[in-house]
């Protein structure tokens, strides 16, 4: 019986996720696209919870909602005229575009189901991984940590200078 | 009927692939570049979701811990490609990918 419910929530959180990735991608209206990205983002944080990696599910909760989705919409309010109401979308190679989804999806999707064969272990990863990754953060992978913050660091430092309003060469003159 | 009830690694990869496909469409067909990144963070989504199904079901952490820096360097992508599509309306007064033809102001 509880393996029913799990079934049932589970394709309850996929159908959230393709359904409102499909609208993201289909509505014409910038700041629908943005609210339903929200949508989008949630369902793979649930769908993370089933593949029993909650460290992950919170942190695409933490990055790509609070981080992300916050600034795809300052970048909406920024860059359109809202007073105008010119919020739409256009639309170009509309036939190209349906084509390439449709071949695409289709063909990873029978690559994934019938012709690749996956290897099938016996251990799965269970419970909670939160102390795993610590530990690998610490051991294995520390290297790449520290080198992945560098990184970010310099690219937010490289953000704020390149979307900074006025001029440096303004300030020296006076 | 078994293979529809019981969850297992094909239906993470279908539910990826569906995302892969949405966020490329996204791409080629958007022309507001901001709709182009919400394409780019789809893609990268389905990309997570295959890293952490395939570590779920082989048992180890490798895709657990490249999705978390696959996380970190979205948000870095987000950040630096927002302020170049800023700069690009200030210069242009447009965010419309398919009229910038230029590289000079």
């Amino acid at each position: 019986m509880t393996n029913t419910t799990y079934t049932v929530i589970f394709y309850l959180f996929a159908a959230i996720t393709v359904f409102s990735a499909a609208f993201v991608v289909f509505s014409k209206n910038v700041i629908y696209s943005a609210f339903s990205l929200l949508f989008t983002f949630f369902g793979v944080a649930a769908l993370y919870v089933f593949l029993s990696a909650d460290f992950i599910a919170v942190t695409q909760v933490i990055v790509y909602v609070g981080g992300i989705l916050v600034l795809l919409l300052f970048g909406v309010m920024f860059t359109n005229k809202i007073m105008l109401t010119d919020l739409k979308t256009e639309v170009l190679n509309i036939v190209p575009g349906i084509l390439l989804l449709i071949t695409i999806t289709g063909g990873l999707v029978y690559t994934f189901l019938t012709r690749a064969e996956w290897f099938t272990t016996a251990s799965q990863l269970q419970g909670s991984v939160v102390e795993r990754i610590g530990f690998e953060t610490m051991s294995r992978y520390v290297l790449p940590f520290e080198m992945v913050s560098i990184l970010l660091l310099l690219a937010l430092i490289g953000a704020a200078f390149l979307a900074r309003f006025d001029k440096p060469r303004k300030m020296n003159q006076k | 009927m078994e293979s529809f009830s019981t969850i297992g690694l094909n239906h993470y990869l279908v539910i990826s692939a569906i995302l892969f496909g949405l966020g490329l469409f996204a791409i080629v067909t958007r022309k507001n570049a901001i709709v182009v990144l919400m394409g780019v963070e789809l893609i990268l989504n389905a990309a997570n979701i295959n890293l952490v199904a395939f570590s779920k079901y082989n048992g180890g952490m490798e895709g657990v811990m490249f999705s978390l820096f696959v996380i970190v360097l979205a948000a870095a992508e987000a950040a630096v490609a927002l302020a170049i599509i800023i700069n690009i309306y200030k210069t242009f007064n447009t965010v419309d990918v398919s009229s910038i033809d230029s590289m000079k102001e």
